[in-house]
């Protein structure tokens, strides 16, 4: 079954056309990997998925399960089961993160008509991710994201997908700014969450990722476009001859 | 787009929004419209006060003739009408005052528990409050509880009336001698025809076993509300004291013009929270409470006073809780969150006046703006020539939810000593797009997104209330931030 089918999709940012066209099926339980140079679009595909305001769809479709993902909103979207993982994670400064999960949890939960958690519920749920992905009790307590590493941003990501479970996550450079402990440990959690219901679009610039975490597909963005796809031979191509070689080809 | 029509939704129910603004029907006892030595004469004949009392206010009246209304600060509203208002409104059924809880009008005690008070004492132990209140109504007292438990430690917690029958020499002693009768427009105003309040006197030595609190309401229509409170902390005690307020939805002006006095003899420690929810107006800016309070303490060789004060509430609001610090090494604290939303207009601030040496005070103030409401700190820092080693901390931060809101950050420093040492920082920002985008994904409706994110940036302030109130706190942050969001 398809969970996601982007078709002819072109978007806009500030007036100027970022996305010129791309088609994409995301069957259940796969995982695609998208590369591509800087600036090709890639976040910008990730943003529109998620409904950011400014990211004017001007043409395509969109469905997700079935449903025209472009009419709901972004925290529909996301109650619907649709996750990014942020290339850039956001500091929100004296909102304990602890906080923060107990209340996007339960704001999902309360969407999809489940029983609310309560603080002695969660944490238990809490705890046993923070163990899976090595993560000190000690930061949940801080301010979301605030004063965190880049490393330590980007597992909270994780643990956030991990808590919320989604059935489309996108993880948008969830690999760059790790070490190579951190590298697997997120891999691991990524892993984990592997499922014949889960399926996820990832997002990097190094195959590196891509022996742990291993794609069903690969595709190349550039300028806007989805310009090649194949399987995971394609990320090691890539890495041996460069964006230039193939997109070259393509144009 | 499906956001915009949410919020325009929402903004047509808003007014709808304020949860307190039901009116409860009770029979009352009224003063004549107007105000006149007669008036005066009225009030303190009901409250049966002694003569000094009634010079005290006449004085204070005649004072008040000669002086005009300020004009400097930053609110602007149409002139009021002293003459068209009531200045004395009590339940009728305090003719025959209540003696116990039982004896109060059960409306009464309706009112409270429709506002999340409850009075009656085996329900606030069955709560999770500890917390001894007196319950203000339009011009009396209605209700003190605890005060059987209070009295075991000497501390005294009554109703200024009641203080002034029992209590005089206290009351006499310090009444005006923070905020002396002449000090301001408002204040003399207020010491002229003050009808109740709060009154609290901590004995030496002792630390208060419990938060005490005070629910002001104002119900009756066309009355102005003019408490006075007095908090006396003796040399080394500690006091933790709550306000709350709040009062129905009219689409006329209140005025209420308050007085707070906190004296913390030596060594002494009040922290004085406010939770201030009057009826703000509708999103026009028709109706809602006149809110303009003189709130000062004065402390004593190493005594402190910690000024905590969540203000969402009121179309006006004009404030400024300021510390006298006298004593050697005393310290004066003021934590502020100031929201204001549609037509708002907040004024508020703090002074801190250093004379004694190694005197400290910090300053940490949050204004929060939304709709097309207008917010203005206003802070002074005064130290003088003999206050050796001063010593101020003023931070400053202002959050716009929209664009059309305004916010002026006004801070006087004024030093005369050349070892003080005053640091000041200020910030003003919008809120930011990221933040909101980012709890957008992980599922957290708007308006939730909002209050997280706002509660988060006021949360060096919030963790100063009382535990028991920082909920609520959060709560009404959330609350007076519906529909402001597009
Ligand atoms: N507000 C904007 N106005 C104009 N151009 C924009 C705006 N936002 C993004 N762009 C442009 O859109 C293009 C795609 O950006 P995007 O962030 O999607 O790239 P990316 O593929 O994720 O790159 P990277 O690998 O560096 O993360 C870039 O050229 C960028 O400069
Ligand atoms: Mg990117």
């Amino acid at each position: 079954m398809s969970i996601l089918s982007i078709k002819n999709l072109h978007a806009e940012v500030d007036g100027k056309e970022i996305l010129k066209g791309i088609d994409l099926e995301i069957g259940a339980g796969e995982i695609h990997a998208i590369m591509g140079p800087n600036g090709s679009g890639k976040s910008t595909l990730s943003y529109t998925l998620a409904g950011r305001e400014g990211y004017k769809v001007t043409k395509g479709e969109v469905r997700y399960q079935g449903k025209d993902l472009l009419e709901m909103l972004p925290e529909e979207r996301a109650q619907a089961g649709v996750f990014l993982a942020f290339q850039y994670p956001v500091e929100i400064p004296g909102v304990p993160t602890v906080t923060f999960l107990k209340q996007a949890m339960n704001s999902v939960r309360k969407a999809r008509g489940e029983k609310q958690l309560d603080a002695f519920e969660f944490k238990k749920l809490m705890d046993a991710r923070l163990k899976e992905l090595n993560i000190v009790n000690d930061m949940v307590r801080r301010a979301l994201n605030t004063g965190f590493s880049g490393g330590e941003k980007k597992r909270m990501e994780v643990l956030q997908m991990a808590l919320l479970e989604p059935t489309l996550a996108i993880l948008d450079e969830t690999d760059s700014g790790l070490d190579i402990d951190a590298l697997k440990t997120v891999a691991d959690g990524v892993n984990a969450l592997r499922g014949a219901d889960r399926s996820m679009l990832v997002i990097t610039h190094y195959q590196r990722l891509l022996d742990y975490i291993v794609p069903d597909h690969v595709h190349v963005l550039f300028e806007g476009r989805i310009v090649r796809s194949g399987d995971k031979s394609l990320a090691l191509e890539l890495e041996e001859k460069g964006y230039t070689d193939i997109t070259g080809a393509a144009a | 787009m499906a956001i915009a029509q949410e919020t325009i939704e929402s903004v047509g129910q808003a007014t709808d929004k304020y949860k307190y603004g039901f009116i409860t029907e009770i029979e009352m006892d009224r003063a004549p419209k107007g105000l006149s030595e007669d008036t005066i004469r009225f009030i303190s004949a009901k409250k049966e006060e002694p003569e000094w009392l009634l010079e005290w206010r006449l004085k204070a009246y005649r004072h008040w003739l000669t002086m005009k209304e300020p004009t400097w600060a930053r609110v602007g509203y149409p002139p009021i009408d002293y003459q068209d208002s009531y200045y004395y409104s009590a339940p009728k059924s305090d003719a025959d005052r209540p003696k116990s809880l039982d004896e109060i009008d059960p409306k009464l005690l309706e009112t409270y528990e429709k506002l999340g008070i409850p009075l009656k004492e085996q329900e606030v132990l069955a709560g999770v409050r500890n917390v001894a209140i007196d319950a203000v109504f339009d011009s009396v007292s209605v209700a003190t509880t605890f005060k059987d438990r209070l009295e075991k430690d000497g501390v005294i917690f009554c109703s200024i009336s009641e203080a002034v029958k029992k209590h005089p020499e206290l009351v006499k002693k310090y009444i005006g001698s923070v905020v002396p009768y002449s000090d301001n427009f408002f204040a003399t105003l207020n010491s002229a025809v003050f009808t109740d309040g709060s009154f609290c006197y901590i004995p030496k030595g002792v630390r208060c076993p419990m938060e005490l609190s005070t629910y002001f309401r104002i119900n009756a229509s066309e009355t102005g509300q003019f408490e006075r409170t007095l908090i006396i902390a003796d040399e080394g005690s500690y006091v933790s004291y709550l306000e709350g307020c709040t009062a129905p939805q009219r689409d006329e002006n209140q005025l209420h013009a308050a007085v707070v006095e906190l004296v913390a003899l030596d060594d002494a420690e009040i922290k004085y929270s406010t939770v201030q929810n009057w009826y703000p107006g509708d999103e026009e800016g028709v109706g809602g409470i006149y809110n303009f309070v003189t709130k000062r303490g004065v402390c004593e060789k190493r005594a402190k006073i910690s000024w905590t004060q969540v203000e969402t509430g009121s179309a006006i609001t004009w404030k400024y809780p300021s510390c006298i610090l006298k004593g050697d090494d005393s310290v004066g604290e003021f934590f502020s969150i100031a929201i204001t939303n549609n037509r708002q207009q907040a004024d508020t601030g703090t002074k801190m006046l250093h004379i004694g040496k190694n005197t400290r005070s910090r300053i940490i103030a949050k204004g929060i703006s939304a709709g097309k409401s207008q917010s203005t700190y206003r802070g002074q820092v005064r130290i003088n020539a003999m206050a050796e080693g001063a010593n101020n901390y003023t931070k400053c931060d202002n959050l716009l939810i929209v664009d059309q809101c305004r916010v002026h950050p006004l801070p006087y420093i004024e030093s005369k000593n050349r070892s003080a040492r005053v640091e000041h920082e200020a910030t003003t920002s919008k809120i930011s797009d990221d933040q909101l985008f980012y709890c957008l994904q992980r599922g957290i409706p708007q308006e939730d997104a909002l209050t997280l994110i706002v509660n988060g940036f006021c949360r060096e302030v919030l963790q100063e209330l009382p535990m028991e109130f920082a909920v609520e706190a959060q709560k009404l942050v959330g609350i007076s931030l519906e529909g402001s969001v597009g």
